[in-house]
């Protein structure tokens, strides 16, 4: 059973199976270091992906920046200094929540200014309305068509 | 030959597309009968030489005809014919084939069945929805001809990408493509509302039904596509807030909101001129999301650059549809006439306060998905937007729409009171503080989740209570109960269903990300690993052949206070046609939750990476969307919709035999 296995392991090797996200031999021993490593990896871009975090990514550089993340952590880094260390060393590119930075002002104000425009938009129309209100009567024509409908109605 | 064919009924289709797209348009502005019938014939033939296309492409596919380049790159002899037959939309043209097939069968479903429209305005829907088609026909003929011919034909196909070869996969496009062109109908009739320059409740009435179809269409392939990346991509996520998620959110959101005020113009004939931007709106999402998906400009800048042909042509049509829609707009809705009035504290008011979170909500996620893009071709700096970005922003957003949800049903129409609705919830506020109490009891601080569940609870409570106040149930005997029940408006059963079900969906959603466990573990035969009462224990590793590729199955047998419950067995799945490798997850259902087990890398000691996840009530994330479009379903089966406008008498009497 033993042989088979390893047999077939090996045989998985050699059909390249994707490493897969995080690795048990990465992980650190500190049941709490190990989860602030996990919380920062959710954070943080895997740079040749398509939108993966390098905690879900199986590439190669993934998992070296996972490696890199627990090794500063391991050094005694606080949270913020492993972001910048790894800002510093690959653009803001590697953060998947950017900061907030006059270049990004637009994007972290967008809800709220949409959120306003659209407040706005809704007290403007509020405002307006009483010239509307005129709409909700009759025409002197549909008066008339109302009148003559009545009238058929008695008949 | 059958490839030709095919080609040949797609020009054909499009020089229908083009007759139909001028000739109705003459007849209703000239009010010749005639002429505007044209379109109702060309919209159904247009869908036969679509249909006859794409039936056409489908067959080379299926008998693997390799001389075509499209199935020589995505499919193989070997494929199951289930997959051969959906490596069809499994690419580029294939699924722009698909595209205009939807669109040419909701404009042949209009010419069909809208017999209440006036034929005015069904002729000018009808001649705006050819443009659309004539655009898209185009599009595919000039710069993604799916019927390339590749000569010497080789001998094997390169095979479909294997994560496509899922059942989930093969459905999910498409639904989302029912939905995408479904939103084509909303923006033909506000488009042909705009020429015409007049629109009533009646046109809201016309244009409810398609916008619910083409949401509940929405949402079920959303739903699909979220639970086919759970459990295909191996590491248990639902949403990702990718691109391409976003690019089908977008439109989902523009379309609850539609679908929402369009019942004010409907009822109350206010909203007019919003709900028609609305509906301009919520296909231009559509559009730029297939755009975003097609165009490759999400991969990079960069690739879009070098070879923009498709980009460019879709950019243009883009900016032809959305700006000349909301040119027109400008233009002539200041000329709509205003309808009804109504107090801020009302079911008109609550409806615009969802609008409005669900439109900024929307516009969130745009800025999201294209400021990069945008920043990028602007400054050169790369920046990027994932999901804690979106998490942040949207959540907050979110929040008082959620809150608002049981309000809204209980309001009444013009003016309403507040506080009395407030009272009337009593029941809903004492389920959620119960809730709260509980989950914190169970689970403990912090509190924050515990909040979160009283809020989905509140929101479901909240849709029964409607029911319950109008059936007046614990109010009246059971007879009464069940008669008014009965009595009741599809419509009404149907936003309680939607609303329940979006408090379902959000109580998976926070259950599993608040209370989900997790272990990577590497393990050995005949080793125990235990996760929330659960033992899983690795019996060892076999291989399995499949029809085209092969699986090496890891065995597991899970125990729970030491009976065994099952066996669970992840795989990883070789394709040796292209010579990938895809990880198949294990999944067993335990009431709403469930365990999830993917594989991962052998160790050098012969040892097995394993992920192990149990995930508390993630089922209900997807069941509240099936609930969701069941209430769609509820409300588009509404005796007024079903009936529309009145009938000629004759035709009513023969309908209804004496009561």
């Amino acid at each position: 059973m033993r042989a088979r296995l390893a047999i077939l392991l090996a045989l998985m090797l050699v059909a390249h199976a994707p490493a897969f996200a995080v690795q048990p031999d990465e992980m650190l021993v500190d049941p709490q270091l190990e989860a602030r490593a996990r919380a920062l990896s959710r954070e943080l871009r895997c740079m040749v992906c398509q939108n993966e975090s390098i905690d879900d990514s199986e590439a190669p550089l993934a998992r070296d920046l996972r490696l890199l993340v627990r090794e500063r952590i391991k050094a005694g880094d606080s949270d913020r200094q492993v972001l910048d260390f790894l800002v510093g060393r690959y653009g803001e590119f590697v953060l998947l929540k950017p900061r907030f930075e006059p270049h990004t002002a637009l994007l972290w104000l967008a809800p709220l200014l949409a959120l306003l425009a659209g407040g706005a938009a809704v007290a403007v129309a509020w405002r307006r309305r009483p010239a509307a209100a005129g709409t909700d009567r009759l025409s002197p024509d549909e008066e008339a068509r109302l009148a003559q409908l009545a009238g058929r109605e008695d008949l | 030959m059958i490839a030709e064919v095919g080609h040949f009924a797609l020009v054909l289709a499009l020089s229908l597309a083009l007759m139909q797209a001028v000739v109705p348009l003459v007849g209703a502005r000239r009010g010749d009968a005639t002429l505007m019938g044209v379109a109702d014939v060309t919209a159904l033939v247009q869908f036969g030489f679509v249909a006859l296309s794409f039936a056409a492409l489908a067959a080379c596919y299926v008998a693997s005809d390799f001389s075509v380049l499209g199935v020589y790159e995505n499919s193989h002899s070997t494929m199951p014919l289930i997959y051969k037959f959906t490596s069809v939309w499994g690419n580029h043209e294939g699924s722009m084939l698909l595209w205009v097939l939807i669109l040419g069968l909701f404009g042949a479903l209009v010419a069909a069945f809208a017999r209440n429209v006036p034929p005015t305005l069904k002729a000018t829907v009808l001649a705006v929805q050819a443009w659309i088609a004539a655009a898209f026909d185009l599009f595919i003929l000039t710069t993604s001809n799916p019927f390339q011919r590749l000569w010497p034909a080789p001998f094997e196909g390169r095979d479909l990408n294997p994560v496509l070869q899922d059942m989930g996969l093969a459905v999910h496009p498409p639904m989302l493509y029912l939905g995408y062109v479904g939103f084509s109908i909303a923006f033909s009739f506000a488009v042909a509302a705009l020429i015409e320059g007049r629109i009533d409740a009646a046109w809201a009435r016309f244009v409810r039904p398609w916008v619910l179809a083409a949401w509940m269409c929405l949402t079920l392939g959303i739903a699909m596509g979220s639970y086919w990346a759970y459990y295909e991509l191996g590491w248990g996520g639902w949403w990702f807030w990718d691109p391409v998620e976003n690019a089908s959110l977008m439109p989902w959101l523009a379309g609850t909101a539609l679908l929402h005020s369009a019942v004010v113009m409907e009822k109350r004939e206010a909203l007019k001129v919003w709900t028609i931007l609305l509906a301009i709106v919520a296909f231009s999402f559509s559009l730029i999301g297939t755009f975003l998906v097609r165009s490759g400009v999400l991969t990079s800048i960069h690739a879009f650059a070098t070879d923009p042909a498709r980009g460019v042509f879709i950019l243009c049509i883009l900016v032809l549809f959305i700006g000349g829609a909301l040119a027109l707009y400008a233009w002539r809705a200041p000329m709509l006439r205003q309808g009804g009035l109504f107090a801020p504290v009302s079911r008109e008011g609550a409806l615009v306060l969802n609008n409005l979170f669900l439109t900024a909500a929307c516009a969130t996620v745009f800025t999201g998905t294209l400021y990069p893009l945008a920043l990028e071709a602007l400054t050169g700096a790369k920046i990027s937007v994932g999901p804690p970005f979106f998490n942040a922003t949207f959540g907050p957003l979110f929040l008082p729409l959620l809150i608002a949800v049981p309000f809204g049903p209980l309001l009444a129409w013009k003016r309403a009171d507040l506080a009395g609705v407030a009272q009337r919830l009593t029941g809903a506020f004492v389920v959620a503080l119960l809730g709260i109490a509980a989950t914190l009891a169970i689970e403990g601080r912090p509190a924050l989740p515990a909040l979160g569940v009283g809020l989905a609870l509140f929101v479901m409570a909240g849709a029964a209570t409607d029911i319950a106040e109008r059936t007046m149930l614990l109010r009246a005997p059971f007879v009464t109960v069940m008669r008014r029940a009965r009595g009741l408006p599809r419509s009404v059963w149907g936003t309680a269903f939607a609303h329940f079900g979006l408090g379902l969906t959000l109580l998976g959603i926070i259950g599993e990300t608040q209370w989900g466990t997790e272990r990577i573990v590497a393990m050995r035969p005949q080793q125990t690993v235990s996760l929330r009462r659960y033992d899983f224990t690795f019996d060892g590793v076999a291989p399995r052949t499949g029809p085209n590729y092969r699986d090496l199955v890891a065995h597991f047998t899970v125990h729970r206070n030491g009976e065994t419950i099952g066996v669970m067995e992840p795989a990883k799945r070789t394709f040796p046609s292209r010579g990938t490798t895809t990880t198949e997850a294990a999944l067993m259902t335990r009431g709403l939750s469930q365990l999830y087990l993917s594989l991962g890398d052998p160790g050098a000691d012969g040892s097995l990476a394993v992920r192990i996840y149990h995930k508390p009530m993630v089922l209900l994330i997807w069941l509240g969307a099936v609930v969701m479009v069941i209430g769609g379903g509820l409300s588009l089966s509404d005796r007024r919709l079903r009936v529309g406008a009145p009938r000629p008498a004759r035709a009513r009497a023969a309908a209804q035999p004496a009561e």
